[in-house]
């Protein structure tokens, strides 16, 4: 979306409201933000899985999921992990200071697709930011889906996002959410393990069933290879590619893996298209 | 359009007849020659060999301002790009890698800085007669006249200069010095024509490109990749002076409070260039990278736009440090199929 007709100026938002989600030196802090020109708002429109562009300038931009789902409001989230220069940057911001947005970029989950069935979200770390649209959407729209289950781990129990949306849910009945951690630590009332091995445990049915699963490389590797023992089709499995971006449309040529630019023909891959790319699992 | 004869004796006057635009032509500057802007008074030639950095900076500038802004400021200013230029002596390779390129500036969402420079470039080429010894332009569907992007093509006669316009641009520049030349009645065509199959003789080097597009997938993990990679420096001087490559990266550079958002080349032989901030870097090794290179050139790009996006010019041959050649590359490829 531009209103200037150059696809690489990025609009002008103010971020509304801060938190932290995680301590430590790679914290992730949550920013909530709306575009200033009322224009701009009318016209954005995002879909879950999409990502956007926002940054400081003089300081650059980074490719960043958009952590909320469109049903949530006329405003953005972005989950933050402080990583280098310019994450560093966007991580002095509080809520007043302006940041820089373009975007949306990217497919998106194709969750109209999956009504009516079993959706099953296996998350890693920061990896849940692209996953906490999908289940605010079906949270939104629960009488079109059959079931949420999700489950989401990270080192330790600081090192969880969104805990205190996940611990509302765990109370639900009809969306189960199972959070675990890597080593056991004193009062932790949910699971210890890491998150392929918590997935084998729940021995989750594939019938009519999507499974969805974001997080660090190594932990997709090992949550494919055991939904395939669980006896899920290709078909039946989503994750997302994460490639260094600088455009986010299709010119600067960065992102590609194989034959298709991450920023365009991802993040979004089902794994029936994604197990052919090579590079993809590298 | 019009085919039309100037002897070389009007060359002066025509090159005056430029002078008043912001005209560009090779030069030579130390052992190379460059495109520099003609001052007054100077008459450039046409003699030379191919230019060591191609011209693709008229389009696509080694570094591109995307817009300037004040430092804490949140105003942004983008820039305007009205500059007509003409280049003299442009390459048919040359010229042919600007239009490869326009598919993917086009693709999806116009590229507004490629597309403006576009428009206001004009673009004159010179026939090859004597083509460089790395040249293999017609194994990609190129050749020494081949006229694709270009306004004009000049072709060398010995006592005339022949001259096609090829699109309304050129027609419109030719008219402006209509007076300097004659009509050609077809002899002017006829000797262009022997030239062009004599210079397409002397062309060496060739490499028959049928089934490498298809093929290369499968060639993924064959240890050619690591034969062919084993002696490359990572220096990215092959993709840096290839006139097709086109990835870029962007970077914010401050002077004081002013600061710009610019895009330059980058290459995709460099480490930085796939390094996730984490650390993990989806293409390791240079064996991975030039694998990159030749599949990106000679299957992702023809996959996308149905072209190879390679020209053969031969300066990725020419000018690696360590004699890494992509038609030995190639031929190793096609040997693997
Ligand atoms: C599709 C996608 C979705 C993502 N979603 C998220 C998300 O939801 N949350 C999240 O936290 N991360 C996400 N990421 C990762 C995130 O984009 C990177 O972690 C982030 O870009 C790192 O930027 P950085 O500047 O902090 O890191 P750096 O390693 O510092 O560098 C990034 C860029 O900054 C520039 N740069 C860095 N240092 C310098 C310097 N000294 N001088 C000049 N230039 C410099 C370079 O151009 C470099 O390319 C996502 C990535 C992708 C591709
Ligand atoms: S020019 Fe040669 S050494 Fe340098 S990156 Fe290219 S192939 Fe490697
Ligand atoms: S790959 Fe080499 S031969 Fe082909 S266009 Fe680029 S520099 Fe020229
Ligand atoms: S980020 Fe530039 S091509 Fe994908």
């Amino acid at each position: 979306m531009t209103t200037t007709g150059n696809p690489y100026i990025p609009h002008l938002a103010t971020v509304e409201e801060t938190w932290y989600e995680t301590g430590g030196e790679r914290c992730i802090k949550t920013f909530k933000v709306v575009f200033d020109e009322e224009k701009v708002r009318e016209a954005w429109s995002h879909r879950p899985g999409q990502c956007a562009m926002i940054g400081v300038l003089g300081e650059g931009e980074s490719m960043i999921s958009i952590s909320c789902s469109p049903t949530e409001g006329k405003f953005l989230r972005f989950s933050v992990m402080r990583m280098g220069k310019v994450t560093q940057a966007l991580h002095q911001l509080e809520a007043g200071d302006k940041m820089m947005v373009r975007g949306p970029y990217g497919n998106s989950f194709p969750i109209e697709d999956w009504q009516g069935k079993q959706i099953l979200t296996i998350g890693g770390g920061i990896g849940q930011a692209p996953l906490r649209p999908i289940v605010e959407f079906v949270k939104a729209n629960r009488d079109k889906y059959a079931g949420l289950t999700m489950i989401y781990g990270a080192r330790t129990s600081g090192d969880l996002c969104f805990k205190g949306e996940f611990e509302e849910m765990s109370k639900s009945d009809d969306l189960s959410c199972h959070l675990t951690i890597d080593v056991e630590e004193e009062e932790w009332e949910h699971n210890v393990g890491f998150v392929p091995q918590m997935l084998l445990d729940l021995n989750p049915s594939p019938e009519n069933t999507i499974a969805i699963t974001c997080g660090p490389p190594i932990m997709i590797r090992f949550v494919l290879e055991n939904l395939k023992k669980l006896g899920f089709e290709d078909e039946q499995i989503y994750t997302t590619l994460e490639n260094r971006m600088k455009c986010g449309i299709g010119k600067c040529g960065r992102c590609n893996a194989g034959n298709m630019y991450v920023c365009k023909d991802g993040p979004v891959f089902c794994y029936a298209v994604l197990k052919d790319i090579p590079e993809a699992f590298a | 359009m019009s085919a039309m004869l100037l002897n070389k004796e009007k060359w002066p006057e025509f090159i005056g007849k430029l002078a008043g635009k912001n005209l560009w032509a090779p030069q030579a500057e130390g052992d190379a020659m460059h495109f520099a802007q003609v001052k007054e008074g100077e008459t450039p030639g046409l003699d030379f060999g191919n230019t060591r950095v191609p011209p693709k900076k008229f389009i696509f500038p080694q570094t591109e301002t995307m817009y300037r802004f004040q430092l804490g400021g949140t105003n942004i200013e983008e820039p305007v790009i009205d500059d007509e230029v003409v280049v003299l002596g442009i390459r048919p390779c040359d010229a042919r890698a600007n239009k490869i390129i326009e598919k993917l500036f086009k693709w999806d969402v116009d590229d507004p800085y490629f597309l403006a420079r576009q428009e206001k470039v004009t673009l004159i080429g010179l026939t090859c007669t004597e083509p460089g010894l790395n040249c293999f332009c017609p194994s990609v569907g190129g050749g020494p006249a081949s006229t694709d992007g270009l306004d004009i093509l000049i072709t060398d006669l010995g006592e005339n200069y022949y001259l096609e316009a090829l699109t309304n641009k050129g027609e419109k520049l030719l008219g402006e010095a209509g007076d300097l030349m004659v009509e050609d009645k077809g002899d002017g065509a006829k000797a262009k024509e022997k030239l062009v199959a004599a210079a397409e003789k002397k062309i060496n080097r060739t490499v028959d490109t049928k089934g490498i597009p298809e093929g290369l997938p499968g060639l993924w993990e064959d240890p050619l990749w690591k034969r062919v990679s084993a002696s490359c420096l990572g220096c990215g001087t092959c993709t840096y002076l290839c006139p097709t490559c086109h990835c870029f990266d962007i970077q914010d550079e401050i002077e004081g409070f002013d600061a710009r958002r610019c895009r330059m080349w980058d290459s995709c032989m460099f480490e930085e260039y796939t390094l996730h901030t984490s650390g993990h870097n989806p293409r390791p090794t240079r064996r991975e990278r030039t694998r990159n290179r030749i599949n990106h050139k000679y299957n992702y790009y023809v996959d996308k736009f149905d072209v190879i996006a390679c020209v053969g010019c031969g300066r990725c041959i020419n000018l690696c440090p360590v004699n890494i050649d992509i038609v030995e590359i190639l031929r190793q490829v096609k040997e693997a199929l």
